[in-house]
């Protein structure tokens, strides 16, 4: 057999290679692994915010059915190792509580239900102390504290002053986000095994690497003596870039009850332990001559951290390099909580970054009344403002006109309160997505089998974006063979490093390796038998190769590139909002997208991708929010009954388009990731329209109908 | 959750008698009990089953005609059955529409009539056992009151619980003045009105259940012109949201004028909340804005809101006002 006539694959709308897999409930998730001899933990988390725990009573636990071991504070294994700075764990190594919800103990029998069953027996006692919970009165960190992960807290470029002294119109708002949960399907799950000093790792992830790396060194072991396993992740949203508190305390426990130990988060214990966004606060200020040109931009950024860490919502990205302005000035503050850490979640920054800047913009645009999408032209950054670097590609001159044509935008009329639809306020409100190209080195093994199939394997992770799809397609094109033809597997630290399925990274990353990798062996067998596999059958490639499958390990490297051109993806959210005028009541009934992301590696994937993340900003306009007790710092709708998410009534059309663009310096592949471009500017476009269709401006999320109800 | 006893109950009498025991529940659907079993909230010691109960007996999960006019609604009657019986569609669509607007459409198909107007309320304080509630642990304390209270009721509140009850079917059932059909060591009818009690200073008593009566019934009485009627829900999303506030209205209007009404409001109130002021203000004056307007003014004028639900007042003049409206035009 040969493979003359192998039609490319990448860009088809191709269906899922796991989807009948996860349809049929074969797709094995963390939990869902069997080992022998297995044991159930239960976490204890605590009920004050702020304090010491005292005392862990377990003797009633102890005494019920099937209870193997409660570990506490008092009793747990000291850790040889060293923990992570960022989301750093509570694993029992002192008696200190930071946030209510904190883990305080895990319980460990023979039964969940047992294990559950005791877990409400034990009893704590505290000496509490008075948590702080108000974003407002918090005291500032000190700005020597406040750095985020590039390492910036303030950048200036031109000179804002003037630039504000030149500027005939100016707006000064402040907007607010709240905290959110990422809240996947999946909860947090990790199956710990030990074999010897060996440790293996059931787990629901988005970095198998991470995990490895994080609790090694964690428990003072080598690497290579931790093998994490994880083929299937029910969505991380960010939340499973890397371990928290369970995967240890899991790993301790199977080490004290010598029994593999599974242990799966409640839905209460998803918030808190695991990670959300912020709350931030950003004041923008715009300034802008008569003609719309931006003179001066000003943007702060103050977020909520947790009392175990400093991690800073980079807020502000976006504004350094989405529009060209000559003067700009930036800054972030912390405020430490009583609350769980804050991390990555979903577009971390530009999420809800975009909601403040592209909401001044439309401010801007009002004020100097102004069409939105002329506004934002007017002010098109030709190179990145911040860098000066060119753009190793950008489409979004043509988003903004694909989508405005797709949405019907020349039929606005711009007056807020002026559109109807019987009772219904219409509002149309415009923003703009933005979100980095990034890519990290990431290796791929590939082989010729003599049957003539292609196995490739990447230590990467399924968190179901689709990558066991695309990254068959990409195989299979570099190859020349039909997709059934590629065995693609993921998700063991046995294979070669990839990087955590987090930022975008997958596509580029593991995406250019596989591409590396498929080509490289094109050319191994090309090497062995002229022609290849368009020429030979693989039987006899491999019996010319001594009988051994053909076989390359290759490592990606970003290139040179990454240095030379500012890589982003962008695109325009277009959004229609209906607004009861007695009742506040919005409804979304159409959004229109138009991205540039590069090349497409797979129409239906990538298009579930934006359609995902504009339903999360559907959410994230209207309704999402984590909420906090003002005086226990205790999560109060800690269940996905009342931490509201977009249900199917909520969601109406959505137009996912993509605007063809060739990039040739992003990576080999030419791809930017969709994975999180998706929900920018979408919670701005939706408010944006709210204005159009209310004249209310609303500027703090969600947009609760009382906001709408009470605004002037 | 903890171990508890599970029977299977086969006919009424053997039901009402297993539940004599104390910490005994009836579980139907479930929707509410197992959930909070799981929460720890509920402890039973004593699960009875009554699913079978039907079996024997088929009106307990039926509807059917009464002489009178009205609707017996069988108790075992599971809320998506109900909502689409043509009967209950036709003579009272404010029922109907008051059942698909809860909950989910996988819990409309499990949950009962009788479990529903028994579901505890979606406070959080009270969902959560590390959190003070008088309605839980009584004495302990409101976390409501000083903590996160949007949601909360706005009338019939005290200074011991402001939980708001969450059932929109029980707020077209005191529109419609309903009565319940028990049976415990007697049988006995009550007005649905009389079911619910008021939280007071004391919020665990929620009705005037004895314990171990088992609700068999719900009877609607004749209403001719209920089959003018709605029940308008305003919430956070457009489905699986509790109220933040609602309107269960009917109104006869003769030549613009309004004849009879019935109105009731949920979200707002700490039991079913019937308003006779509103009533009062509508019959007898012609059928406008401004006297639905005043009608609501006369519903909220004994609100006692605080920081975070005081938009609650207006929002429920506004979803009265518009349910009016609706069943009027």
């Amino acid at each position: 057999m040969t493979d003359r006539d192998a039609t490319p694959s990448v860009g088809a709308p191709l269906d899922r290679v796991d989807g009948r897999l996860k349809v049929t409930g074969s797709a094995r998730f963390a939990a869902e692994f069997q080992v022998p001899n297995v044991a159930y933990g239960v976490i204890i988390t605590s009920t004050i915010a702020k304090g010491r725990v005292r005392e862990v009573d377990a003797s009633a636990a102890l005494r019920s059915p099937g209870v193997l071991s409660v570990l506490t504070p008092q009793n747990a294994p000291r850790l040889t190792g060293q923990l992570p700075t960022m989301r750093r764990p509570s694993v029992l190594q002192d008696d200190r509580v930071h946030y209510n919800g904190q883990p305080i103990g895990v319980l460990v029998a023979d039964t969940f239900e047992h294990a559950m069953a005791a877990s409400a027996l034990v009893t704590v006692r505290y000496d509490a102390e008075a948590p702080v919970l108000d974003f407002g009165a918090a005291p500032r960190n000190p700005p020597e504290s406040v750095r985020t992960l590039s390492g910036e807290r303030t950048s200036t470029r031109g000179d804002v002053k003037a630039g504000l002294a030149q500027a005939a119109v100016r707006i000064d708002q402040t907007y607010t986000t709240p905290i959110e949960n990422h809240n996947p399907m999946e909860v947090h799950t990790t199956l710990a095994a030990w074999e010897g000093e060996q440790l293996t790792l059931y787990q629901s992830t988005q970095g198998i690497f991470n995990v490895r790396n994080v609790i090694a060194r964690a428990f003072g072991m080598t690497p290579d003596s931790v093998r994490v396993v994880s083929y299937f992740t029910g969505g991380g949203f960010g939340s499973k870039g890397a371990p928290w508190s369970h995967e240890m305390l899991a790993a301790m426990a199977a080490r004290v009850v010598k029994r593999p130990v599974k242990l799966a988060l409640t839905r209460r214990q998803m918030f808190g332990p695991v990670g959300g966004r912020p709350q931030t606060q950003q004041q923008v200020t715009l300034g802008a001559t008569r003609d719309g040109q931006l003179t001066a931009i000003r943007h702060a950024s103050t977020s909520n951290t947790s009392t175990l860490e400093n991690w800073v919502e980079p807020a502000i990205a976006q504004t350094k390099m989405l529009y060209a302005t000559p003067n700009l000035e930036t800054q972030y503050d912390l405020v430490r909580l009583n609350v769980g850490s804050p991390t990555f979640m979903r577009a971390p920054g530009e999420s809800t970054g975009t909601f403040a800047l592209e909401s001044a913009m439309d401010e801007l645009a009002y004020a100097l009344g102004m069409d939105p999408v002329a506004l934002r032209l007017k002010n098109y950054a030709e190179r990145d403002p911040e860098t000066g670097k060119p753009w190793s590609s950008k489409s979004l001159r043509e988003c903004y006109a694909l989508a405005a044509e797709q949405f019907g935008w020349s039929r606005r009329t711009p007056q807020p309160r002026s559109m109807r639809n019987g009772r219904w306020l219409v509002g149309w409100g415009m923003a703009t997505a933005t979100y980095p190209a990034r890519q990290l080195p990431a290796g791929t093994a590939a082989r010729l089998m003599p049957d003539g199939t292609v196995e490739v394997r990447a230590g990467t992770q399924e968190i179901g974006c689709g990558t066991y799809t695309v990254m068959s397609q990409i195989a299979a094109d570099a190859l020349g063979i039909p997709v059934d033809r590629v065995r693609f597997a993921l998700g063991v630290t046995d294979m070669p490093e990839n990087p955590a399925s987090v930022g975008s990274f997958t596509a580029t990353s593991s995406g250019s390796a596989v591409h590396e990798a498929a080509t490289a062996l094109k050319a191994k067998i090309e090497l062995l038998v002229p022609g290849g596999l368009a020429s030979t059958a693989a039987s006899d490639i491999v019996a010319k190769n001594a009988g051994r499958p053909v076989e390359v390990t290759i490592t990606s490297q970003p290139r040179p590139e990454q240095q030379q051109y500012s890589m982003h993806a962008f695109g325009a959210v277009f959004s229609e909002v209906f607004v009861d005028p007695d009742l506040a009541i919005i409804r979304v009934p159409r959004v229109v997208t138009a991205h540039g992301a590069g090349r497409i590696l797979n129409a239906k994937t990538a298009r579930s991708q934006i359609h995902g993340g504009v339903v999360w900003g559907i959410g994230m306009a209207l309704t999402e929010e984590t909420l906090i007790d003002p005086v226990t710092g205790r999560y109060t709708n800690a269940d996905l009954g009342e931490y509201h998410v977009p249900v199917n009534a909520d969601v109406g059309r959505i137009d996912v388009h993509f605007v063809d663009e060739k990039d040739s310096h992003v990576n080999p592949i030419g791809v930017k990731g969709v994975g999180e471009v998706g929900i920018t500017g979408v919670a701005a476009s939706i408010a944006n329209a709210v204005y159009h269709a209310t004249g209310k401006r609303i500027r703090d999320l969600p947009i609760r109908l009382e906001r709408v109800l009470l605004a002037n | 959750m903890i171990s508890f006893d599970f029977v299977s109950a086969s006919d009424v009498g053997s039901a009402v008698r297993a539940a004599l025991a104390p910490a005994s529940k009836f579980v139907a659907g479930g929707t509410t009990l197992i959930d909070l079993m799981k929460l720890d909230v509920e402890r039973p010691t004593l699960v009875i089953d009554i699913n079978a109960l039907a079996q024997g007996d088929a009106s307990l999960a039926a509807v059917t005609e009464l002489p009178t006019g009205g609707l017996r609604l069988g108790a075992l009657a599971r809320m998506s059955d109900v909502a689409w019986h043509p009967l209950v569609r036709d003579r009272y669509p404010l029922v109907s529409q008051s059942l698909l607007l809860a909950a989910s459409g996988q819990l409309r198909n499990m949950a009962s009539l009788g479990g529903n107007v028994l579901q505890r309320t979606r406070c959080p304080y009270f969902r959560d056992t590390a959190t003070p509630c008088n309605k839980r642990e009584p004495g302990s304390g409101c976390s409501a009151i000083r903590g996160l209270h949007r949601g909360h009721a706005i009338l019939g509140t005290s200074d011991h619980c402001i939980a708001t009850h969450a059932s929109d079917f029980a707020v077209a059932l005191t529109a419609l003045d309903a009565t319940v059909q028990l049976r415990g060591h007697t049988e006995r009818r009550i007005r649905f009105a009389d079911l619910h009690v008021l939280p007071g200073t004391h919020p665990e008593r929620e009705t005037t259940l004895r314990h171990g009566e088992l609700i068999t019934a719900i009877d609607l009485p004749a209403l001719p012109y209920a089959r003018r009627s709605t029940y308008l829900k305003i919430r956070d999303r457009a489905s699986y949201a509790f109220a933040l506030a609602s309107a269960a209205v009917a109104l006869d209007v003769s030549g613009g004028a309004i004849r009879a009404a019935r109105v009731a409001l949920g979200g707002v109130g700490t039991k079913p909340w019937r308003s006779r002021e509103a009533e009062r203000a509508l019959i007898g004056k012609m059928a406008t804005v401004g006297v639905f307007r005043a009608a609501a003014n006369a519903a909220l004028a004994s609100a006692r809101p605080l920081r975070d639900n005081a938009f609650k007042v207006e929002l429920a003049k506004r979803t009265l006002v518009r349910a009016l409206m609706e069943v009027s035009t």
